[in-house]
């Protein structure tokens, strides 16, 4: 965080301070900051763990990406049998692609002809991280959390999606220990691409259903 | 695995489910007040967990409870609601929230 601050200020006139300088923050912590920071050095001080495995612990949060449900998704796009274990139990089905699930279950939920399926946390920010990597700011704003529960159909459209009005929105709010994952359609014309080649179309989007896959124009 | 299997549980996946309209002062409670007093059906039974209301306060040795994901029409829970007449909001709930519906 820190260290975020300092290369954003010192950018385009690195020379003009000490190469040892120490890195410094310009501004005072927030409250949030002061308390995680606080909780953080108590929890290392009586020894749960140290900072080294709290420094791994974020390594290896950050290095979990999109990528990894968009190659779950493209899986389940060319082996039917595949997509059938993982809609039937989510965990199972990423634990064979290599990934594993922490928490209790992942539901995944297919979006059909019929349904379009979205997903909100409306209590905190719930969000499959394992994944889909951290979630974006608008997934944790006030104002998606609220409205998209209430209103889907308004929201998907300022994202740019239009779910025809004979088709079922279902939103899926994740308020207690399962976690959610879109299995979006496949867009037409993709017939005979390789699993490989489909990847590149499953964005983070279409994974938390405020958008649908579609081939580049 | 079959979701539920092997739960003893209240509720089966198809049972109408009425949601408790309680409002507590405080507590760490994961039923979102615009749910409660609601009428939805349950979808899936999804496991036992542990309590959120008293692992909050530091109690970890509770009984588990089943949590469940219940399917509510948007058009009950929310009455102005101007989306699709069959749009859903799906929602996970635990058991002693629940109330057989009437």
């Amino acid at each position: 965080m820190n260290h975020d601050d300092h290369e954003g200020h010192e950018h385009g006139h690195a020379h003009d301070h000490e190469p040892h300088a120490p890195i410094q923050a310009k501004e005072p912590e927030g409250h949030y900051q002061l308390l995680a920071d606080a909780v953080r050095e108590l929890l290392i001080e009586k020894g749960y763990f140290t900072a080294d495995e709290h420094r791994a612990f974020i390594e290896r949060i950050d290095a979990r990406t999109p990528a990894l449900g968009a190659r779950i998704v493209a899986r389940a796009w060319t082996d039917p049998k595949f997509r059938q274990r993982l809609l039937d139990d989510g965990k199972k089905g990423c634990a064979e692609m290599g990934v594993d699930v922490v928490v209790a279950n992942l539901v995944v939920v297919e979006n059909t002809p019929s349904v379009h399926n979205v997903i909100v946390c409306t209590l905190c920010s719930c969000y499959p991280v394992f994944v889909l990597g951290r979630p974006p700011d608008w997934y944790k704003s006030a104002a998606y959390r609220s409205r998209v529960v209430r209103d889907p159909r308004a929201v998907l459209r300022e994202f740019g999606t239009d779910i025809a009005p004979e088709r079922e929105v279902r939103v899926h709010d994740s308020t207690a220990d399962m976690r959610y994952l879109v299995l979006p359609m496949r867009p037409k014309g993709t017939e005979g691409w390789s699993a490989e080649r489909l990847e590149a179309l499953v964005t983070r989007d279409t994974m938390v259903g405020v958008a649908e896959c579609r081939l580049a124009s | 695995m079959s979701w539920g299997e092997g739960i003893a549980s209240r509720f089966k996946p198809g049972d109408k489910v009425h949601v408790a309209a309680r409002y507590p002062v405080r507590g760490h409670i994961r039923t979102p007040f615009y749910i409660r007093g609601k009428t939805g059906v349950v979808e899936r039974i999804c496991g036992r967990f542990h309590n959120p209301e008293e692992l909050a306060f530091g109690k970890c040795d509770g009984p588990e409870k089943v949590l469940y994901r219940v399917r509510f029409d948007q058009k009950h829970v929310w009455p102005d609601y101007h989306g699709g007449p069959s749009d859903k909001v799906e929602i996970e709930i635990f058991e002693h929230w629940l109330e057989p519906a009437k």
